[in-house]
């Protein structure tokens, strides 16, 4: 089976997910993504063209689902909310400095 | 260092059925609170080794036990649920308990509110007794994923309970809950439920609310109960289900008595069976079990009659690239700012992200990201994800079609029973294709149920999974409980 993505492409797709494999995890990863790749072509052999995309099955149930009234209510209060962070002022969440240089 | 191998074990032990807890507690033969106390005895005896609870909500616990024995006390009506205690899936918030979803990346949260399914189930009296083990982020098969260890199956300590809620199938079939909560995105709730021998049900997509579920892809993620016997999951669900002001996904229909539907005889009713579901691949034992199944089934009055649903060998390679796209999508949430794990140094924001991100997650849901966000990016969006929902599409139309002829479609849970730990987890691929009969489901929306039919000659149980069309959990109630009755291992009482 022909490599359908090269380490250029993982290390690719490592920047756009936020991911920051090892060597040996970009390795790994090559070996997996074409072996699922190449699995997942199969659905190459069906033909879909007309077919509309199906995002999701509400519209097949045959029942609504409603969005509630836009109205005000009270949110988490932050009080509960911060101290979960690993670095706030209570207020804000801080982070390491956004700009390099 | 040589580590000790311990001998397979086996803590199987059936919980007792709702009616019976009930009768204990409105008769005066138990209190909530001793009950309780002796769940949790026995998740210390017995968690050591099973590895299903991941932390105790102790006090919460026994605050609700106090409430329920005042009442019982006062011989004021009870609950549905009075004083049955309850495990929770670790991807369900509950206020002020640790919430991993079996990742270090969520170590030390402690989420500040319940999840929808939580007050339901303690606004219907249960006791909710803490939080189980599962696949990280609900992503596998095996529970081999959790950064917290793996689960053991109760029938044999030696296997994997199946995953991702392989706790809390664990936790019914070893009696350290008499229900538990799990979610089901691809198989999640059925496949772990076959391999401990307990009932497990995936509701219709939109049944049952997702408000304070941690979400693996949104399209597919159901939130679905666990029980020793079909009837105790059928109330359930009708205490967990209906619309929710805070999930827009959910279905505004009504919810029936799920468990009076589930009394009725499945006597008269139309059972497909997908020749493409006993195919190759299929362990022969299952299939025998799975046969004598539907030999029940005709026994007890059913029509028997082929369906087809010549798409079926597409389902795993679509679920793979819908639910890994989600996923990349849900997951982008966690990045060490306003909760869970940071990495810890860290000169910018970026690299923050990437670091964080890198140690917090385990190789299986870094496969999935790696994975999703491959299709969902530009230039392979039409090629992979549009695709995949086009072949949705027509997938679910399969069943649509296949449901004007039959009232539930029966097939294996799984081609295999339990296997052992490590067995698999050197090839992600042949992990992935063991979902084939429970993607399909997942894809088309449909409800379903797995109810015990058998075992293997080693003993192992064999799961039958009934599938019904949206909505139509009432049936796929009745089809189970007739299985039950004939197949599945008796209940204590």
């Amino acid at each position: 089976m022909s490599a359908i993505v090269n380490r250029k492409d993982v290390e690719r797709v490592a920047e756009l997910a936020h991911l920051e494999l090892t060597p040996q995890e970009t390795e790994s990863m090559l070996h997996d993504l074409n072996a699922i790749l190449g699995y997942v072509a199969e659905l190459n052999e069906l033909n879909t063209i007309g077919v509309m995309a199906l995002a999701q099955v509400s519209e097949l149930t045959n029942t609504t689902s409603a969005l509630r009234a836009d109205q005000l209510r009270p949110s988490l209060d932050r009080a509960v909310v911060m101290p979960e962070a690993p670095e706030s002022d209570a207020v804000f969440f801080k982070v390491p400095k956004v700009i390099e240089r | 260092m040589t580590s000790v191998v311990k001998p397979a074990e086996t803590f199987v032990e059936r919980p007792k059925t709702l009616a019976a807890l009930r009768a204990d507690l409105v008769e005066g033969r138990t209190k909530a609170a001793e009950l309780v106390a002796g769940y949790y005895d026995r998740i210390a005896r017995i968690n050591p080794r099973l590895n299903v609870y991941l932390s105790l909500t102790k006090d919460r616990a026994l605050t609700q036990a106090a409430r329920i024995d005042a009442l019982a006390s006062k011989g004021d009506p009870l609950p549905p649920l009075a004083g049955v205690p309850v495990g929770i899936k670790d991807v369900l918030v509950m206020k002020g308990a640790p919430a991993t979803a079996g990742s270090k990346i969520l170590k030390g949260y402690h989420p500040p509110y319940d999840a929808t399914v939580v007050t339901r189930l303690e606004d219907a009296g249960a006791i909710l007794l803490g939080k189980i083990n599962c696949d990280e982020f609900a992503m596998g098969s095996s529970n081999e994923n959790s950064a917290y260890g793996p689960v053991r199956n109760p029938v044999d300590t030696d296997r994997v309970p199946g995953g991702s809620s392989g706790g809390s199938a664990a936790a019914v079939a070893s009696n350290m809950a008499v229900l538990t909560l799990g979610s089901d995105t691809g198989g999640s709730i059925r496949q772990p439920a076959s391999f401990c021998g307990v009932v497990g049900v995936l509701p219709t997509y939109g049944r049952v609310s997702r408000y304070g579920l941690i979400a693996f892809a949104s399209s597919l993620d159901r939130v679905g109960p666990f029980a020793g016997n079909v009837r105790d999951a059928a109330t359930t669900l009708s205490v967990i289900a209906g619309p929710d002001p805070n999930d827009a996904t959910c279905a505004l229909a009504s919810v029936p008595d799920y468990a009076a539907e589930s009394d009725k005889p499945a006597e008269g009713l139309r059972i497909g069976v997908p020749a493409e579901y006993f195919a190759e691949g299929l362990d022969p034992e299952v299939r025998a079990a799975i046969e004598a199944g539907i030999a029940a089934l005709k026994s007890a009055g059913c029509h028997i009659k082929p369906v087809a649903l010549p798409s079926t060998k597409y389902a795993v390679p679509t679920y793979y690239l819908i639910a890994t796209a989600e996923a990349s999508a849900n997951l982008a949430r966690f990045d060490g700012v306003r909760y869970g794990y940071r990495s810890p140094a860290s000169a910018t924001l970026s690299d923050m992200y990437s670091h964080s991100r890198d140690e917090g997650f385990g190789a299986e849901v870094k496969r999935r990201i790696m994975l999703g966000t491959y299709a969902l990016s530009a230039g392979y969006y039409d090629a992979y994800y549009l695709k995949a929902q086009q072949v949705r599409r027509l997938l679910a139309e399969e069943f649509l079609r296949a449901f004007t002829e039959v009232d539930a479609i029966v097939t294996p849970t799984s081609p295999i029973p339990a296997f052992k730990l490590g067995e698999m987890t050197d090839d992600p691929l042949a992990m992935y294709l063991a979902d084939i009969y429970t993607v399909t489901a997942s894809l088309a929306g449909i409800c379903g149920v797995t109810v015990p039919c058998g075992a293997t000659k080693a003993g192992l149980p064999v799961g039958m999974q009934v599938l019904a069309a949206h909505l139509n959990e009432g049936t796929a109630f009745r089809v189970a409980r007739a299985v039950e009755s004939a197949r599945g291992v008796a209940t204590a009482s």
